[in-house]
């Protein structure tokens, strides 16, 4: 009994171990280790009667990595179909843009909000577009997109970095960034509750085996009657516009548009927390929930950089040597190097029994 | 021949797969200078047992000998250094480059500039020589030769790395009967110089023409070494499939003919249908209950005028009647909503869709008629792959297996399934029996009898005569793109008469030559 209690242990620990998931979860503890270590009181959360809402270290982290919940969500589709959107940190730009822009010139609040998401929609219709009809490679179509993202930006501004957080009747939009919904970040609650929409309708309805279908196999997937073009624009356009809401609450939260700095480098945040989350770049089977722990690892990396104190100049090297540990953790080939050695050893012990 | 050193000793190989055992301690002795086939039907473990002496699997128990010597492969890499060298269904060489450059790759020739191409290219044309090859420029591209020239190629590829051991697997299921006899002549040579080569084929007439000594499998275990030369077919056959040999003869009859009443409305009725440059317009009929058989060589034509009729490919001329209504069938989506099934030739790269589990396999078609936001309910989700996974004998019988871990003979039931989940009129079947064992091709031919008897119209594709002949009630002829004659098949026609219809008609004018 014991024994057998046993080896039904040792296999939970084994699946565990090979889920990356696991992982991700435990280089997050890790790093709030480091950060606690740095700063004894980072876990603490003290209530704030001016906002009312929780407030500490965690909980910035955490209105930080609604923006990134939204683009990995999209991403992750994207690369679910052997595709990829490098667009999403300009689009985020634009989106954030057509906002503070129309914003700052009298225009009703919602009515911005909802500019914003149409021109993300937009954007990501377009890259859908091009990659489904005219069979462009993701990579190009979206980088050009990127670059032309960035161009868009600055021609809605006319190259200013708007700012609305003066205008009045913005409340809504900045409620967004900063608010709270019982006493947990607004946008962090809006974000999750979208990775969850987006992970019912994938798992619930046939479109998340469509994706992966399409992924796996574009040939075959279409001699099944699936039409590749469909799912192709429609994964362009969800990550379109889901960047356009990682834009809003990037920009809302000091209600200012930066042209040149708002997404800046995200697209690259966006496809290692997918990576993390154990999404395969070459496309098919797809995580959801594995990329929203990357994301929120993303923003606990980028909070462990500003408690430690890192300079400037080292934060990409000490987000990247980071980011390799996690991806080292989940590599299956080190799981098995206990096994493998074992093997190794055996080996030899038979070849010198066959020697003798 | 028994006092032979043999090259290769496996003894006991055991390989485990989550909840399943592929090989339960199977033995396999090679010898030098001997064709040794591996046999058995799908499932039974062949390829698996191929992947652990070429390093691709790791053994869960069991030992491999290589000239005496114990190995353990890490990787395919360890197996080629042993000595052991593999030409793969699928032609595993560099299309982009030259065939010379194929032949030396990672042996190139050096100079005192780094690669002498001449002198590497010059070494290539031996080794192609050695072969009997002289006629290969080791100059041209590899993309401009024949599959069956490649695989002559990878084959002297083999040589140039000194192999001991050359495995061949199923190198012959895409080639003519001219190029089989290329293939084992080379094979001949190859195996007079010392090299044990381990040969799988499904065809019998190869395997007893060109081995020495076979190793028969079921069920992942090892079932007995014998001497071909020792074995009549019959007794092999029932060693592989585990049933004797005057039950094996009853699939053997011929299909009772089915006639079509006067005045009995065709489910398909195409006139001109046509692609230019694929094939030229064909005038076809299918009634309800009626097999149709396809039948020509490679390239006749055959599986363009069954991807035409599936909308796979997009017709450029004619009309298509489906149950007397015109119809327009573009895409493969189109033909499914009008209850028409392909299952395909090309079972890996337009079948299956490797990652996703059977069951996701079995109903993906059905799902994809029904549009994406109308999830097929659990429970007649459930009634579907259960009624399949049984009707079809599918094994193993788990459905939540990632499909690309199947045999191929499995494979191509969760296909088959997958399209009569669709309730198709016309189920057009191409090369539903290729590349899988007797067994598998017995059961798979008695579902076509079994579909047309309900009264499902049955295209049949084969480029094996003798199935064509037994299922089919119409034979269409094919040869160059032409369709050029429609054979009623009855008790008169044999596969000599296809052969001989083949060989005498001209394709232009329709009329005997």
């Amino acid at each position: 009994m014991a024994e057998k209690a046993k080896e039904e242990g040792n296999a939970l620990v084994k699946k565990l171990l090979s889920n990356n998931l696991t992982w991700s979860v435990l280089a997050f503890i890790l790093l709030v280790i480091v950060c606690t270590i740095f700063q004894h009181d980072f876990l603490a959360l003290s209530w704030n009667d001016n906002t009312g809402g929780l407030a500490g270290p965690l909980i910035t982290m955490l209105q930080e990595s609604a923006r990134y919940l939204m683009i990995a969500t999209g991403m992750t589709l994207v690369i679910s179909t052997a595709g990829i959107d490098l667009s999403v940190g300009s689009v985020m730009a634009v989106a954030g843009a057509a906002a503070m822009q129309t914003l700052s010139h009298g225009t009703n609040v919602w009515v911005s909000i909802l500019i914003a998401l149409a021109v993300g929609l937009a954007i990501g219709c377009i890259n859908g577009a091009l990659v489904s009809l005219l069979g462009l490679q993701p990579f190009i179509t979206t980088l050009i997109m990127m670059l032309a993202g960035r161009g868009m930006a600055k021609v809605i501004t006319s190259g200013q970095n708007t700012d609305a957080s003066a205008v009045a009747g913005n409340e809504p939009l900045k409620w967004l960034a900063n608010g709270f919904i019982l006493g947990i970040p607004a946008n962090f609650v809006i974000a999750l509750v979208i990775v969850i929409l987006v992970g019912l309708l994938c798992r619930k309805t046939a479109m998340g085996m469509m994706i992966e279908a399409v992924g796996i196999n574009q040939e075959a997937s279409r001699m099944t009657g699936i039409k590749p073009r469909k799912i192709l624009f429609l994964v362009y356009a969800i990550s379109g516009f889901l960047a356009a809401i990682a834009g809003l609450f990037a920009t809302a939260s000091v209600m200012r548009v930066d042209v040149v700095k708002t997404g800046q480098d995200l697209e690259m945040y966006a496809i290692l927390a997918v990576v993390i989350g154990g999404t395969s770049l070459l496309g098919g089977k797809f995580s959801l929930a594995g990329s929203a722990v990357g994301a929120v690892i993303i923003a606990m990396i980028r909070k462990t950089i500003i408690t430690l104190g890192i300079n400037a100049e080292a934060t990409p090297a000490f987000f990247a040597i980071v980011v390799i540990v996690i991806c080292v953790m989940q590599a299956p080939k080190i799981h098995n190097l206990g096994a493998e050695m074992k093997r190794k050893r055996a080996l030899k012990a038979q070849a010198k029994a066959v020697a003798a | 021949m028994t006092d032979k050193t043999p090259i290769v000793v496996m003894k006991g190989i055991t390989i485990e797969f989550p909840g399943v055992k592929a090989l339960d301690g199977v033995d396999l002795t090679l010898y030098p200078g001997e064709v040794h086939a591996l046999m058995g039907e799908n499932g039974a473990g062949k390829s698996t047992m191929i992947k652990a002496l070429t390093g691709v699997y790791k053994i869960n128990a069991g030992t491999i000998l290589v000239d005496g010597k114990p190995q353990q492969f890490n990787g395919t890499l360890d197996a080629q250094n042993a000595g052991i060298a593999t030409v793969y269904q699928e032609v595993n060489l560099c299309t982009n480059l030259s065939v010379g450059e194929n032949v030396m790759l990672g042996h190139e020739k050096r100079g005192p500039f780094g690669i002498d191409w001449k002198k590497t290219h010059e070494a290539a044309k031996t080794y192609l020589a050695q072969m009997g090859l002289e006629a290969i420029d080791p100059h041209t591209p590899l993309s401009s030769i024949s599959i069956a020239m490649q695989q002559l190629v990878a084959i002297a590829r083999a040589m140039v790395i000194n192999a001991k051991v050359l495995i061949l697997d199923e190198p012959t299921s895409s080639l003519d009967a001219n190029e089989v006899q290329d293939l084992f002549k080379i094979m001949r040579k190859v195996r007079d110089s010392g090299v044990a080569i381990l040969f799988v084929s499904h065809f019998l007439d190869q395997i007893y023409e060109i081995t020495d000594r076979l190793t028969i499998l079921r069920n992942g275990k090892f079932i007995k070494e014998v001497m071909t030369k020792d074995t009549p077919r019959d007794e092999l056959i029932g060693m592989m499939i585990g049933k004797s040999a005057a039950e094996l003869s009853q699939i053997g009859a011929k299909k009772a003919r089915r006639e079509i009443k006067s005045g009995e409305k065709p489910i398909v009725d195409v006139k001109g249908l046509g692609k230019k440059g694929t094939i030229n317009p064909v005038d076809l009929d299918i009634y309800s209950g009626e097999v149709v058989g396809f039948a020509g060589l490679l390239g006749s034509g055959r599986t363009e005028l069954g991807r035409l009729l599936f909308g796979a490919d997009k017709p450029d001329s004619g009309t298509y009647e489906l149950n007397g209504k015109q119809v327009n069938i573009s895409d493969p989506y189109t033909a499914l909503k009008n209850k028409i099934a392909y299952s395909t030739e090309n079972r890996r790269d337009e079948g299956i869709i490797g990652d996703l589990t059977v069951r996701q396999n079995m109903l993906i078609a059905l799902q994809a008629t029904r549009g994406m936001f109308k999830p097929i309910p659990k429970k007649e989700a459930d009634a579907i792959v259960d009624k399949y996974m049984k009707e079809l004998n599918v094994r193993p019988a788990d459905p939540d297996r990632p499909i690309k871990n199947l045999s191929g003979g499995n494979q191509q039931k969760v296909l088959i399934g997958r399209w009569l989940a669709t309730h198709p009129e016309l189920l057009i079947l191409d090369e539903p029996t290729r590349g899988i064992d007797i067994g598998a091709k017995a059961e798979i031919q008695q579902v076509v009898l079994d579909l047309a008897a309900k009264g499902m119209g049955v295209v049949f594709i084969s480029s094996e005569l003798e199935e064509v002949v037994r299922l089919s009630d119409d034979i269409e002829v094919l040869k160059d793109r032409h369709k050029i004659a429609e054979i009623e098949n009855d008790d008169t026609v044999s596969q000599a008469t296809i052969v001989e219809t083949i060989a005498n008609t001209n394709v232009n004018t329709g009329k005997e030559a």
